[in-house]
């Protein structure tokens, strides 16, 4: 009966998926009891920081520059039909404040830090390393995982206020310097629409849950990985598809919260 | 514990993250323009704000002098009722005209103060008299029309 066979298969994949989900709440529950250790111990958050923030700087910063330099063009090209050039300091900032940064960022440091934590830990556990701690009463959650998860929610505001701030810079380069918008009018614009409280720090509370989607989610695909190559590989490809389209859908959410009616 | 190079690095990273910050807020946004300096309340009675919004500028001759903080229905007049914090440097006489105006064809709208000639001073809590609404476009289109078909007789 292929019916019969099929319909199973559904049922196997959905009960698979609802199990996997409760396994992956009981992790970041275990991950947040146990990251004390993360922070008296904090010099192995400042080691996973150095390894997913700072590394993850040159792509921050060059494709935030790149972005807002797009920006300063496409925003001129149309903005210039209504003779309101002078808005594109505006339209440049608060369309990487608000949206932009925050997104852009989470979906770079996914796939440049996220995918290497699930590498990372899916190879420890494949060359039995997780195994060797446990043996060891060394607790895995508490050694490896929290300090990565507490470094991934540290560095991602960091990065998405680096991002913006350097495709503010790119809007400017290309806005006013190459272009030629009064430099005045472009700034002033610019703080005359962007409020502090309502889109820079709503901006930030944006990143910060973005960087708590994406790596609870690379962590438990690491460690959730069959420790086998094709498992780790599989694991990887998981984590960037599923954190892209994670960062995506609570953006969604955040902004309908966040700047409806305003 | 030793210092490394590493925590340099991650040292320089928060440093230059929270600096991306500070420059978000004050070269981005506005936070330089809040004046923390000390103010006081008016309030003014406006038949209709047009797109008037809270947190929109208080202006005279050009200048920031404050900003609106609530606007409301007072529900007696059926009036808008706008209030506003100026600054404490400024002080406007008592028949000071509060005009709400756009800035630029599009542009957002703010209320504009002319000073008058009164010797007395408005004091907190105070109101202005003199009032102009928000110039509403479809209104004016329909005393254009209206003028034209009287012309037209």
């Amino acid at each position: 009966m292929p019916i019969a066979k099929s319909l199973r298969a559904i049922g196997r994949r959905s009960i698979n998926s609802v199990w996997r989900l409760g396994f992956a709440t009981r992790f970041l529950a275990l991950t947040l009891f146990y990251s004390g250790t993360s922070f008296r111990r904090f010099h192995l958050t400042v080691k996973e920081i150095f390894s997913s923030g700072v590394m993850s700087l040159i792509i921050i910063l060059v494709s935030g520059m790149f972005v807002g330099m797009v920006l300063g063009l496409q925003g001129y090209e149309t903005l210039k039909r209504y003779g309101s050039e002078s808005a594109l300091g505006s339209l440049v900032a608060l369309s990487l404040v608000r949206e932009l940064g925050p997104v852009l960022a989470a979906l770079l440091f996914a796939s440049r830090a996220g995918s290497a934590m699930t590498a990372e830990i899916g190879l420890m556990k494949a060359t039995e390393q997780i195994s060797a701690m446990e043996m060891m009463a060394v607790n895995p959650i508490a050694r490896v995982v929290a300090p990565r998860f507490w470094a991934g929610v540290i560095s991602m505001p960091l990065l998405a206020a680096l991002f913006s701030a350097m495709g503010v810079f790119g809007g400017y380069v290309v806005g006013v310097v190459v272009i030629g918008v009064d430099e005045g009018s472009f700034w002033s614009q610019m703080q005359g629409a962007v409020d502090f409280q309502h889109d820079v720090m709503n901006g930030v509370l944006k990143s910060f849950v973005f960087g708590v989607a994406v790596t609870a989610i690379a962590l438990f695909e690491g460690f959730d990985a069959p420790p086998t190559a094709e498992g780790v590989s599989g694991a990887t490809t998981r984590t960037v598809v599923q954190s892209s389209l994670a960062i995506l859908m609570l953006d969604f959410i955040l902004t309908a919260f966040m700047f409806r009616g305003a | 514990m030793e210092r490394t190079t590493l925590d340099l690095w991650v040292g320089v990273f928060v440093v230059a993250g929270f600096a991306a910050l500070v420059v978000l807020a004050l070269k981005v946004g506005n936070l330089s323009t809040y004046n923390v300096s000390e103010t006081y309340q008016l309030q003014a009675h406006f038949q209709n704000i047009g797109g008037l919004k809270s947190n929109a500028s208080v202006r005279s001759a050009g200048v920031l002098v404050g900003r609106v903080t609530s606007i409301s229905l007072d529900t007696e007049r059926y009036e808008a009722k706008v209030t506003m914090s100026i600054d404490k440097r400024y002080q406007f006489p008592k028949d000071t005209f509060a005009n709400i105006l756009t800035s630029g064809l599009l542009g957002e709208q703010y209320i504009g103060l002319m000073a008058g000639g009164d010797d007395k001073m408005l004091q907190g809590g105070e109101e202005f008299k003199k009032t102009q609404s928000a110039v509403v476009l479809e209104e004016l289109i329909g005393k254009f029309l209206f003028n034209k078909a009287d012309s037209a007789q």
